[in-house]
Order: structure tokens, then C-alpha cells, then sequence
């Protein structure tokens, strides 16, 4: 089968592969980067669990062709903490208890993550709709919600902090 | 399995041209949401995937003398951020919002949930209810058609092998003219409709119904423009008379499926009630356009 060259971007690294076109993302980030993170649950676009934003916009992974990755910007779950430094939401899923297996958590996460960058103060309904197509079986979402919530407001006081100096 | 072709052309004379000439069954490819399940699923085994994305202009959104023209592959979520859009036609972006979750949004678009041709899609409807039209490339040339042409039965459309749709365009609206859409669903997100209902109508100073377009999703192999609805409301202001005469006139054009979803009796009845809803919406709506 015939392979395509795609060049695209990967959590600000410049990254190339060879694909067949019938892989999605999801398949070569997993099978061919060794990008683990983002998770295959449904593989049908109804749990998110394998989010991952291109250009900045909230997609699943499972439902996009590889080959559409060309020229784009990707991120994943791999790119989110800095070093040893968590970002502020994986540190209140941390907190808040907000995982027990985990399967769901990447994708929530950069479902979050999404979220808190168009709306650095969301309602807890805002959060819970954004938030409708990441599904956890084990937490009943109070939980995740509380966290992201949390983050939010810890976000939005470092932002106000450094403006303020 | 022979092997899966892959093409991203940035004409439209070249993906015509790719459609035309595939060997076996091409697939257009906008935001892939319902595609890629299905060639997943093994439900659909095209030879060729034609990725419309790189053509300039089918994705976007812009206006020309007061009228909107969407392209065809258009992410729901860039429709929602649209505020003039949103302001213009609230009922086509409520219906564009409401397929799938915000990772869906993030790539489905209205041609992908036009040509899927589900009776259930969300953003059919409105869009038949704005009296919006597409526009149909293929190797003869480019047509505009309305969209209620396009979905003939679950599953099929009138599109012929060689063509795709390139835009989307909704004409200027008259003053005092707001649309709504609404569907139910048996929880509070992420479902498919059971029932879906697209108004659009437009008032005189008097709040007077000059013209209507009532259409029904879910109740019928494809959406219904319900013409007896529309005359329900047309010549009166929407008291307890006309919204009892248009509940009625949608119930009156339900031909649905019993299915997991709801039964044949149920649809038909949420039917009149969506109907009656969406309206009370779209009046107001115009009415404070006054």
C-alpha cells in the first residue's frame, strides 16, 4: 500500500512519518511514535479519550486520518507537563482524586485544557457540556469537575499575579 | 483488501477530476466524524478518499450583500464562534452546534451532515427552514440547488459520483425574520434526535406572520418541510389557535420509524411539541428584531 510522507508538528517538535492512508492520528501516535498518552477506548468518536487538539482546536484522534495532520499543529498529552513541572490541572486531578483507573484522564485533560483557554472562568455547567464528550466510568464526574474548577481559579490568580508585577 | 487511495487536491477541477476518475467507490472527506467511523466499522470500503479541506473557500465563513456563505466543510465549532452568523441565523447555528461533543464539533460540518444523509441530522432542518441552498460541483460545472434536494432517503443523496458540495450560501434575511431549531433527546447532551424541529419565520410591525418554514427531522426517512404548518401560522400573531393548528400540522406530517429511540405514537406527538416550541422561539426572536 502506497505511503504518505506527512510533515506536521507535534507539542511544538517539527515531526515527520510515512503513513498508509487509512491510519488515523490516534494510530500512528500510538503505534508508530510511541505517543502512549492519548488512549483508544470507543474508537468511534464518542469518549474522548483520545483528544488531542490540532491548530489549537479540540479533536478526537480516532476520528482524524494521519495524513490530514500535514502542515498542522498537534497537541497531545505528552506535551502538557513542563519536565517535572505539572501543569496546574494535572496537579488539581491530583489533588481532587479526580481519576481511579486513569484511561480517561489524558483526554479530560486536554479536553480541559481546551477549555480553560477560551474560558479562563468557567460555570460548572460550562465545564460539564465542554466536558460531555469525555467519558469516565469510574469517577461519576463530581470529581473532575471540582478539579478543573479548582485549576481554573488557581490559573486565573497566577494570570492576575503576573500582570500585577 | 485493495489498497486505500488518499488525495488532498486544492482545485475543485482537480477533485472532480479524482472523483470522476476513481476506480470503485470514492469518498469525500470533510471533517470525517461520520466517515471514518463508517470505514472503520467496515460499513463502507471506498477505493479513494478525496479530502476536500485544502480547496480554497470550503472552509470559512463570509458574507456578500447581506447574504452568508459557509463552506462546505466548515467546523461547527468555527460556526459557533461566528457572531454575525450567530446573530443572523440562530436557528442554523443551534442545529450546526448540536452534532456530537466539543471534540465532534471541533471537526464536523454541515455538508458531512448533509451527505450523510441520517433522517436524524441536526443541522438539516435549519437550513431547509433558512431556505439555504449549496452549491454542487461536479464535472459539468457548478449548480446551486437547494438543500432538501440533496438527502432523497437514509443513507443516499442525489449527489452523482463525480460531485461534492462546495458551499453552503443562506439568503438576506427581510426584516423582523429570526429562526429557531430544537430537538429532544432523552438526555442532556451527546445523543441523536428523537425528534428534531427548524423555524424560521418572519413577522410584520404588527407581529403578524408574513412567512414560515416549519421542518421536521427524525419523523421521516429525510427531513419534511411541513407546508400545512407553515400555513397554520402564516396571517396570525402565535396564540393558543395557531400554536394548536401548527402542533397538529407537524404531527399530521410524521411518517416515522419505531426504533430504540422512540416509538412511532411518541415521535409523532414530541413532534407537535417541538414544533410548537421552536416557533415560540423563532417569534420571539423576530419579534425583538422589530
Amino acid at each position: 500500500m502506497k505511503k504518505h510522507h506527512v510533515s506536521t508538528t507535534i507539542n511544538g517538535d517539527p515531526v515527520e512519518f510515512l503513513c498508509e492512508p487509512q491510519l488515523t492520528l490516534l494510530d500512528v501516535l500510538r503505534d508508530q511514535l510511541q505517543m502512549t498518552g492519548s488512549k483508544e477506548g470507543c474508537s468511534s468518536g464518542d469518549c474522548g479519550a483520545c483528544s488531542v487538539t490540532v491548530d489549537g482546536r479540540l479533536v478526537c484522534s480516532c476520528l482524524m486520518l494521519a495524513v490530514e495532520a500535514e502542515g498542522h499543529a498537534i497537541e497531545t498529552i505528552e506535551g502538557m507537563a513542563r519536565k517535572d513541572d505539572l501543569h496546574p490541572l494535572q496537579q488539581k486531578f491530583l489533588e481532587h482524586a479526580a481519576l481511579q483507573c486513569g484511561f480517561c484522564t489524558p483526554g479530560l485533560l486536554i479536553a480541559s485544557k481546551a477549555l480553560l483557554e477560551r474560558n479562563p472562568d468557567p460555570t460548572e455547567t460550562e465545564a460539564r457540556y465542554w466536558l460531555a464528550g469525555n467519558l469516565c466510568r469510574c469517577t461519576g464526574y463530581d470529581k473532575i469537575i471540582r478539579a478543573v474548577l479548582d485549576a481554573a481559579a488557581e490559573m486565573r490568580t497566577k494570570s492576575a499575579e503576573m500582570r500585577a508585577k | 483488501m485493495p489498497a486505500l487511495g488518499y488525495s488532498a487536491p486544492s482545485t475543485v477541477e482537480d477533485a472532480v477530476r479524482i472523483l470522476a476518475g476513481a476506480s470503485g467507490t470514492a469518498k469525500v472527506l470533510s471533517g470525517g466524524t461520520d466517515l471514518l467511523v463508517q470505514l472503520r466499522s467496515g460499513r463502507i470500503k471506498p477505493a479513494h478518499i478525496v479530502d476536500t479541506k485544502k480547496i480554497p473557500g470550503i472552509f470559512g465563513i463570509r458574507e456578500q450583500d447581506g447574504r452568508f456563505i459557509i463552506g462546505a466543510a466548515t467546523s461547527g465549532a468555527v460556526i459557533g464562534e461566528h457572531q454575525r452568523l450567530r446573530q443572523a441565523w440562530p436557528g442554523v447555528v443551534e442545529g450546526a452546534n448540536l452534532i456530537g461533543s466539543t471534540q465532534i464539533q471541533g471537526r464536523a460540518s454541515l455538508a458531512g451532515n448533509l451527505c450523510n444523509a441520517s433522517p436524524a441530522a441536526d443541522s438539516v432542518p435549519a437550513l431547509i427552514a433558512a431556505q439555504a441552498t449549496c452549491v454542487v460541483a461536479g464535472t459539468g460545472g457548478q449548480r446551486e440547488v437547494p438543500v432538501q434536494s440533496i438527502v432523497t432517503g437514509p443513507g443516499r443523496t442525489s449527489l452523482k459520483p463525480d460531485e461534492f458540495i462546495l458551499e453552503f450560501r443562506l439568503p438576506k434575511r427581510p426584516p423582523r425574520s429570526a429562526d429557531a431549531y430544537l430537538r429532544f433527546i432523552p438526555r442532556n447532551e451527546m445523543d441523536i434526535a428523537v425528534v428534531g424541529a427548524g423555524v424560521n419565520v418572519t413577522l410584520d410591525a404588527a407581529g403578524i406572520c408574513t412567512d414560515a418554514r416549519v421542518v421536521l427531522g427524525a419523523v421521516a426517512p429525510t427531513a419534511v418541510l411541513v407546508a400545512a404548518a407553515a400555513t397554520a401560522v402564516i396571517g396570525r400573531k402565535l396564540d393558543d389557535g395557531a400554536l394548536s393548528a401548527l402542533d397538529a400540522a407537524a404531527r399530521a406530517a410524521c411518517r416515522p420509524i419505531d426504533d430504540k429511540r422512540g416509538t412511532i405514537a411518541y415521535r409523532t406527538k414530541v413532534a407537535g411539541v417541538m414544533a410548537r416550541r421552536a416557533a415560540t422561539i423563532a417569534f420571539e426572536r423576530a419579534g425583538e428584531r422589530q
